[in-house]
């Protein structure tokens, strides 16, 4: 049972490798690449968990209580928004790709063909 | 290279991928025993130290700042990316952008339209209360900036722009998105010159609870805050050849 | 683990699975979209109430919103290539 968090996280990491390989549309590899990053978070907070600790905010809370790991959790959120906008950016990369060579097809793409 | 020889590799490489992924996970702590010393240091500091709440904030802000400044980074790289392939894309484009007066009300459903107004005026308030409380209750600069964008987003989707008088708001967004980077950077170089290392706290801590509190995190927040919504808005903006901002006139 | 965490981390798994399966990049919009709500319940279970804020903004809000864009982008260029031969 507690390996059930680091297999989701690996399952999650395969499968959207399998998503990438296996593209036919490249703004639909994009998304698979951000289950991919998804697989990223899930590990870092499995990791940071400990059993019958809250949320680290202690607005509310005394201070002796336990907390579950802050650092995982400021790393998790910004990589959460700051790989948004990478997949943006690879979305602009996708739609200038269409631009380009008139197909969203990966194995299309012919720019390195001699 | 042929599809199905693609597909064999990967099989061949997934599954090397998957024996050593099992290897590894199976030699960490398990899962709820993890005993990190430096989050439970950090997170035992935020109240006696720091005088803010959040401990992840004051992670994210405060002990770890340098790590967020880079992040921050990454996304102001990123949202310049997207300016710099669609703006080049559009200025050589021989499918022209939809002209600016013909433009038709994004949605003839009066009750998207309707709902969206109600909204966006809320959802600010949301946006800027999350990024000002920050480092008191679960927020900051990031989530709230992403709220804000959606606030600016809802006022699009509302079938209208946004007038402003006077200013010329054709570069708002990408002025507010440097703004908060430099911002952050300059912030940073305050604690060079006032209390002696780069990204160190010269402000007052003040009381713990208090909205001035945590020493400089809430100006990093607002920082941060601005430049999330700012990057955000010019990426979408660019994607969907619009301006959130008009002057009044141009519409 | 909680019974909570535990069926969270399913739910996510078959989310992520959903999403790589769902080959129309439209209806994948919607399915990511979900995906990251259930995603923002894990980490709600995590107890990282942070993180979900930021995952729900992201990922259920203006991932999808973007990735419908883009389509709309590319699905307007090939209207005009169309109309032009």
């Amino acid at each position: 049972m507690s390996y059930l968090a680091y297999g989701v996280a690996a399952w999650l990491f395969l499968v959207g490798l399998y998503g990438i390989v296996t593209s036919r549309n490249l703004i639909h590899l994009v998304v698979c690449l951000t289950v991919v990053q998804a697989s990223t978070y899930v590990l870092l907070l499995a990791i940071g968990y400990r059993h019958g600790a809250t949320a680290a905010i202690y607005a509310d809370i005394p201070t002796s209580r336990a907390v579950v790991d802050p650092v995982v959790a400021t790393l998790t959120l910004t990589d959460v928004v700051v790989e948004a906008t990478v997949a943006a950016l690879l979305l602009c990369l996708a739609v200038q790709a269409h631009r380009r060579f008139g197909t969203l097809d990966p194995d299309e793409l012919g720019a390195l063909r001699g | 290279m042929s599809r199905r020889l693609r597909l064999v590799i990967f099989g061949l490489g997934s599954s090397g991928m998957a024996a050593l992924l099992a290897w590894g996970l199976a030699g960490l702590p398990s899962f709820g025993d993890f005993d990190g010393r430096y989050g439970q240091l950090l997170a035992h500091l935020t109240v006696p130290e720091r005088h803010a709440t959040s401990a992840v904030s004051v992670s994210t802000f405060d002990f770890r700042g340098l790590d967020t400044l880079g992040e921050e980074f990454i996304l102001f790289t990123a949202a310049v990316g997207v300016l710099v392939l669609l703006r080049a894309q559009r200025a050589g484009e021989t499918v022209a952008a939809e002209p600016m007066r013909q433009r038709q009300p994004t949605a003839e459903s009066l009750t998207l339209r309707s709902i969206a107004s109600a909204l966006a005026a809320p959802v600010l308030v949301l946006g800027a209360y999350v990024v000002t409380h920050g480092h008191l209750t679960p927020g900051g600069g990031f989530q709230g900036g992403v709220i804000l964008m959606t606030a600016f987003l809802l006022v699009y989707l509302a079938g209208t722009h946004l007038h402003m008088r006077g200013v010329r708001p054709l570069s708002a967004m990408e002025a507010a998105e440097g703004a908060g980077a430099a911002g952050f950077a300059l912030i940073g170089v305050g604690g060079v010159v006032l209390a002696g290392a780069f990204l160190e706290n010269f402000i007052g801590f003040g009381t713990v609870g208090n909205l001035i509190s945590g020493g400089f995190i809430p100006l990093l927040n607002l920082s941060v805050g601005l430049e999330v919504m700012g990057a955000l808005l010019v990426i979408v903006g660019e994607l969907l050849d619009q301006r959130f901002l008009v002057r009044k006139g141009d519409w | 683990m909680t019974a909570v965490q535990a069926v969270a981390l399913v739910v996510v798994a078959l989310g992520g699975t959903a999403v790589v399966l769902a080959r129309d990049p439209a209806r994948q919009a919607l399915v990511a979209g979900i995906f990251g709500f259930s995603l923002a319940i894990l980490f709600l279970a995590f107890q990282a109430p942070d993180v979900a804020l930021s995952q729900i903004a992201v990922g259920a809000v203006a991932l999808p919103a973007m990735i419908i864009y883009a389509l709309r982008k590319v699905q307007r260029r090939d209207e005009v290539e169309r109309e032009r031969r």
